[in-house]
């Protein structure tokens, strides 16, 4: 067992980790915060996604002890400062972009990544970027259009009206 | 996952040191080798994660005009900052598995573990990288030597990896759907005095290079010059994503596209 150190959603975290102890567990287990969620388990399915130094990472395919001294944000964090809804989860909410919700706070932490790299994205740069994020309830055009709404663009042509 | 330690050295030195240790494994970015764990088809007893080890980290031009990129530079990172130097090679490093694999995924990683159908060991192998360990180099021509098999020796790391940068570029990859590795990927680099031609995803041998295509666009550098080639399905893999001789007509197919979209 080692001891690791972060910063979660910009407060403290520390626990005690077995080497092979994924960043995924480490958040959910030791840390009880499990808006997380673990999908595949396999980097497929995007449900684990979570940023670490500000970049989107699948926290199933990280160990914990990696993620020693870093910034983690999770879904937990996302919530504006008096606890409503963000830009981008107000957006999913007006627009229906979850149906069972699983892939929901992966789909949140990767359109914050792609939002945060190109504020205007086009909706194939939407499509393309959620490549590693899987909805099997197959509601991608409410959450490429949550997304482009996000983005401050008019949604009123998109797909699935 | 059988358990193990984790070791985080910062420098290459305390890197080979700690790859020393009965049973080391390196560990780049791990989006391969951790799913591999996982299914306990490894059991290292010890990890030695190189992302920390900060001089094997970033993408810059040489004096003799090549593009180095340390072993632990992330895909990402690669596509952000090759696209200038090599745009061939960002471009191909921006496609590999999704945004978030990209950012986690490392060039030495992919080259140590050369998986038949990867992506980067078409790029090495068809620009004539060479591959830079903590103890020597090793021409790309040299590297590969069949599926997962390379010739780093126990406890190498590869520490840079140094691309001679083409005049024209292009990587055509044929994503298979579910794992976005290519299914065949054609990496065609033309340089002023000879053109290179590496496929991988199709071979039961690993990335190669297709030396017949290489000698027609040699002397003319054009889709058309490709007309009539075409390779044995004989040694290509064949699963229930594609057979080895429909992986052999998309060899032609990608060879033709790349030729055509290079620049």
């Amino acid at each position: 067992m080692a001891q690791v150190s972060m910063t979660v959603n910009g407060k403290a975290a520390s626990g005690e980790v077995e080497g092979r102890t994924l960043l995924s567990a480490f958040l959910r287990d030791t840390l009880q915060l499990t808006g997380t969620h673990i999908g595949c388990d396999t980097s497929q399915c995007g449900a684990c996604v979570v940023h670490v130094n500000g970049e989107a990472v699948k926290a199933c395919t990280m160990l914990a002890a990696e993620a020693d001294g870093a910034e983690v944000a999770t879904i937990e964090g996302q919530a504006n400062a008096d606890g409503s809804l963000n830009v981008i989860q107000q957006a999913f909410q007006d627009h229906h972009g979850l149906q069972c919700g699983f892939c929901t706070p992966g789909m949140v932490m990767s359109a914050a990544a792609l939002l945060k790299e190109n504020p205007t994205p086009t909706e194939d740069e939407v499509r393309a970027y959620l490549e590693g994020n899987i909805c099997r309830c197959t509601g991608y055009h409410n959450i490429v259009k949550a997304i482009m709404a996000a983005s401050g663009q008019d949604v009123s042509s998109i797909a699935a009206e | 996952m059988y358990n193990f330690d984790v070791e985080r050295p910062g420098s290459v030195a305390d890197a080979a040191a700690a790859m020393g240790r009965e049973d080391a494994q390196a560990l780049g970015g791990g989006q391969t080798l951790i799913p591999t764990l996982k299914q306990r088809l490894a059991s290292p007893s010890v990890l030695v994660s190189l992302t920390g080890v900060s001089e094997m980290q970033g993408v810059c031009s040489t004096d003799d005009g090549r593009v180095a990129i340390g072993g632990a530079t992330t895909h990402a990172t690669v596509a952000r900052e090759a696209a200038s130097l090599y745009p061939g090679l960002a471009a191909l490093a921006g496609h590999i598995g999704d945004p978030a694999v990209r950012n986690r995924g490392t060039i030495g990683g992919s080259l140590a573990n050369n998986d038949p159908s990867a992506c980067y060991p078409a790029a090495a192998l068809g620009s004539g990288a060479t591959i830079i360990t903590n103890s020597r180099e090793i021409a790309a021509d040299d590297y590969f030597q069949g599926m997962f098999t390379t010739a780093l020796e126990e406890g190498e790391i590869i520490t840079e990896v140094r691309f001679p940068v083409p005049e024209v570029s292009n990587y055509q990859k044929f994503v298979q759907p579910a794992s976005r590795f290519a299914l065949v990927g054609v990496f065609v680099a033309k340089f002023a005095d000879d053109v290179r031609v590496a496929v991988t995803g199709a071979s039961n041998e690993g990335v190669f290079r297709w030396s017949e295509a290489e000698a027609a666009l040699s002397s003319d550098f054009s889709a058309g010059a490709l007309g009539g080639l075409s390779v044995s399905g004989d040694n290509m893999i064949s699963d229930l994503h594609g057979t080895g001789e429909y992986r052999a007509h998309l060899v032609g197919v990608m060879t033709e596209r790349a030729v055509a979209a290079a620049s």
